[in-house]
């Protein structure tokens, strides 16, 4: 869909092509505005901003600052040992840190210290594959899922209250609590899908109230009888059985099964999408209604189903958040994973591996950002802000492609998605 | 494209079509009869017959308006009733918001009645109360409405909020000053418009997704910082002034208006006066008019030689700056410091009232000013230990909001350019 409007202008382009040596060619593409060089340099000027940040965020190194004019080699070191510090905890606690490994090689580490970066990585990407294919997919439709935290919420209460509520044998437990996740999480997406289909009422605007209603519902569902766990007073609920959780590697290590359950979902989404019928129609109303109904199609039914399949994804995401490490459900045990998602849905460019791969940065990031917090005492909070950064700039190629100067993408079309609207 | 065509659709269907018995005054009134009976009937046999008190004042003491519980239950459940059959038997257009309004205030009564039997409600304190909740929702709304009505999309208000109630409590606290805090503020809501500005205008990204991700920067920004300076060091950098209270002699002397309105900090009457000074001048002046064309057919608007994205660009900022001024509530009027994500939604609660308020400056206050009365009464029933659960009270800004837009209660409509950037060809 997306290569074909472009084929056009591509034939003149091509005779300069002969002209330049393959590497000349490499280089050209390479500086500009395409989408792999925009990614990159996105992140670049996001983690550029950080560094400022994390810098004037710091008091010893600021009062470096003050006699700047008279040795600036204070400041600028003491400015760089800060920053290259917290990057390169960030580098270790999201892939891996070379100390460990070598540890590891030599005998006297454990594979467990070595492979727990990755390990947290993962652990933090798997529910936002789920919230990020779903806001991808209603994307892809031509719906905006914002939706997709309050239909993480219900996920997590349904598969939770599954997970403690019945008894059942292992496996078959765990199937149940996920499906349990996967239609609450549709149900609250069939109400916007409903609501868009039926009266118009813009989705953006029902899901951002449904988001609340959730999160409201459920801080009042913890604290029922039968829901709270009972040697508690605050707003904790039961744990979930062993038998409904997500099975793991061992003990330090917490990735569980919820990476290749996300994993298979992409591959589904991606099949779903490109090659099955649904797919055909929902990326026909996405790009253009009117001709889709013109065509035959029915644009209320596929709404609805849109938002049904985007609601049961982000609900399989609050169900893989419980069901792989929170274990019960608290008031915040959705975290932000919706938000995140349309974050990843966006550096993914709606493309479901790509949403996959964005997840992981972004489970990176955080995993990263942990340790950055307990080892330079840089908030966790400035992977928020990375986060927020990147898909700034994701979204706006024509700002990275001026302050880097960068040339006219040949082929990739980068142009934002669609702007339409309440 | 689609809604416009739709909408043409749906309203020739319904100027050729016979009068359908369902017409919208029936449902309302239907539906007013339901909600009557649920009063009547369920507030009017779980309700003590007990006294329950009203007092025209802060506390308990002091004249009230008193009823019995039980029969005040079923009294304003029969009144509502009364307002939905009316409509259902079909009285003339004119009386329909007057019933309706009647309908649900007679609701609200009835459930009152239940909830306060055997104790007392102090009216004063309720109505400071839901004013104060409402003040940055008035604010918020107002910054929408400046946004909306040029045709710019603006889900940013939560982060608009957070960085002015941080840019506050720094500076207020830097500076020792809270007039240095309520501009600090202004300047901090202005800082999130101009990136909504520059992005969706310039940069022509969706508005919405700009929207949110700019709640995310704030949200970020503001507890980074929060973790690095104001948490080590509370004293130095958060510990901002109160924004001081002041009353009108005289005028403070009325009973239960007088210590509402003019018993209270500055920022009560900036809201109010902006209220009346938007209505004025989105509908009586040059920038009004222009304003309303942009948001509605700008390429009409270019054509007569009205420079869309300039006014575009002014109206954010403007939406920045009174956004911003809501932000100071949360830390120089409520708290009095700055905690990581303090705002908890309110932003959003903000959008609600703009939409429910049908993007004017008096409904996004009237709809404030009912979100501000719910919140105020989820706090009141859980002071008192009500068995209704404070969180679905706090729900029904949302639900409210989502009944609107679905066109159950009248057709909510947002200016037609709203969120499209517009591209000069």
């Amino acid at each position: 869909m997306t290569t074909e409007a472009p084929e056009a202008p591509k034939a003149p382009a091509k005779k300069e092509e002969k002209e330049e040596s393959f590497f000349g060619l490499f280089l050209h593409n390479l500086w500009s505005a395409n989408t792999v060089t925009v990614t990159i340099l996105s992140i670049f000027l996001a983690l550029v901003i950080g560094a400022v940040l994390i810098v004037v965020s710091d008091s010893a190194v600021l009062s470096t600052f003050s006699y700047f004019t008279a040795r600036p080699s204070d400041a600028l070191n003491a400015s760089w040992d800060l920053i290259s510090r917290a990057y390169a905890d960030l580098f270790k606690g999201a892939i891996f840190d070379p100390a460990a490994v070598q540890a590891w090689f030599s005998g006297t580490g454990d594979w467990k210290t070595a492979l727990n970066p990755l390990s947290e990585t993962l652990t933090y990407a798997a529910p936002l594959v789920f919230t990020g294919l779903s806001v991808a997919l209603a994307f892809r439709g031509g719906l905006f899922n914002i939706g997709a935290q309050g239909q993480a919420v219900i996920g997590c209460v349904t598969a939770g209250v599954a997970g403690f509520a019945i008894g059942l044998p292992a496996g078959l437990h765990l199937i149940v609590a996920l499906a349990a996740g996967l239609i609450g999480g549709a149900l609250w997406g069939f109400v916007p899908g409903l609501l868009k289909a039926r009266t118009g009422a813009h989705e953006v605007i029902t899901t951002i109230m449904l988001n609340y209603t959730a999160t409201l519902f459920l801080g009042w569902l913890i604290l029922q009888n039968g829901v709270q766990d009972p040697d508690r007073t605050d707003a904790v609920s039961k744990t979930i059985e062993s038998t409904a959780a997500l099975p793991g590697l061992p003990a330090p290590l917490r990735v569980h099964l919820g990476i290749v359950l996300a994993v298979l979902a992409t591959a589904g989404v991606a099949w779903l999408i490109n090659r099955s019928s649904f797919g055909f129609e929902l990326r026909a109303v996405g790009v253009n209604p009117p001709a889709a109904r013109t065509a035959g199609m029915s644009v209320a039914r596929t709404y609805i189903m849109l938002m049904v399949v985007a609601g049961g994804l982000a609900g399989l995401g609050g169900a893989v958040q419980v069901l792989g490490t929170a274990d019960r459900l608290t008031g915040q045990v959705a975290g932000n994973i919706g938000f995140d998602g349309l974050l990843v849905a966006l550096l993914g460019r709606n493309k479901p591996w790509g949403t996959l791969f964005a997840a992981i940065l972004y489970g990176g990031l955080r995993a990263g950002g942990n340790l950055m917090q307990v080892d330079v005492g840089v908030s966790l909070e400035l992977v928020t802000v990375l986060q927020a950064l990147i898909v700034i700039f994701i979204a706006a190629p024509a700002l990275v492609k001026s302050i880097f100067q960068l040339r006219d993408a040949r082929t990739a079309r980068l142009g934002t998605s669609m702007a339409k609207g309440w | 494209m689609s809604g416009v065509s739709t909408a043409t659709v749906e309203d020739l269907t319904e100027a050729t079509a016979p009068k359908r018995f369902w017409n919208r005054q029936r449902r309302l009134g239907a539906g007013l009869v339901v909600i009557g009976l649920i009063a009547a009937v369920i507030f009017g046999s779980v309700a003590d017959s007990a006294t329950a008190r009203f007092t025209l004042s802060e506390d308990a003491e002091g004249a009230a308006l008193s009823i019995n519980g039980q029969f005040g239950a079923i009294l304003f459940g029969i009144v509502t009733i009364a307002a939905g059959a009316a409509l259902l038997a079909g009285v003339a257009k004119r009386w329909q918001t007057t019933l309706l309004t009647l309908g649900i205030v007679t609701f609200v009564f009835s459930f009152l009645c239940w909830q306060v039997a055997g104790k007392f409600l102090p009216l004063v304190d309720t109505a400071s109360g839901s004013l104060e909740l409402a003040l940055p929702l008035i604010l918020g709304a107002l910054a929408g409405v400046l946004c909306e009505r040029s045709g710019v999309v603006n889900v940013a208000i939560e982060g608009q909020f957070l960085m002015g109630a941080f840019g506050a409590a720094l500076v207020g606290t830097l500076a020792t000053s809270v007039w240095a805090g309520l501009i600090s503020a202004v300047v901090g809501g202005v800082i999130i418009a101009s990136l909504l500005a520059v992005l969706a205008i310039r940069f022509l990204v969706d508005q919405v997704v700009v929207g949110i991700v700019l709640n995310l920067l704030a949200l970020g920004v503001t507890g980074f910082l929060y973790e690095r300076l104001m948490q080590p060091d509370a004293m130095k950098y958060n510990s901002p002034p109160r924004l001081p209270e002041w009353r009108i002699p005289g005028l403070a002397d009325i009973p239960v208006v007088g210590p509402v309105l003019f018993e209270t900090n500055l920022l009560v009457w900036l809201a109010l006066a902006l209220v009346v000074v938007i209505h004025l001048a989105l509908t009586r002046t040059r920038w009004g008019l222009r304003t309303r064309a942009v948001g509605e057919h700008p390429t009409a608007a270019d054509t007569v030689g009205i420079r869309v994205r300039g006014l575009r660009y002014m109206n954010v900022l403007l939406g920045g700056v009174v956004a911003g001024a809501g932000g100071a509530y949360f830390t120089l009027v409520s708290t009095g410091a700055f905690n990581k994500n303090m705002t908890a939604g309110a932003g959003f609660i903000a959008l609600a009232a703009l939409i429910f308020g049908r993007w004017t400056p008096f409904g996004a206050l009237g709809a404030a000013l009912f979100f501000g009365f719910a919140q105020k009464l989820a706090n009141y029933l859980s002071a008192v230990g009500s068995p209704v659960p404070n969180q679905f009270l706090n729900m029904l800004p949302y639900l409210a909001t989502i009944i609107a837009v679905a066109g159950l209660v009248g057709r909510v409509r947002a200016p037609a350019a709203d969120g499209v950037p517009y591209v000069k060809s």
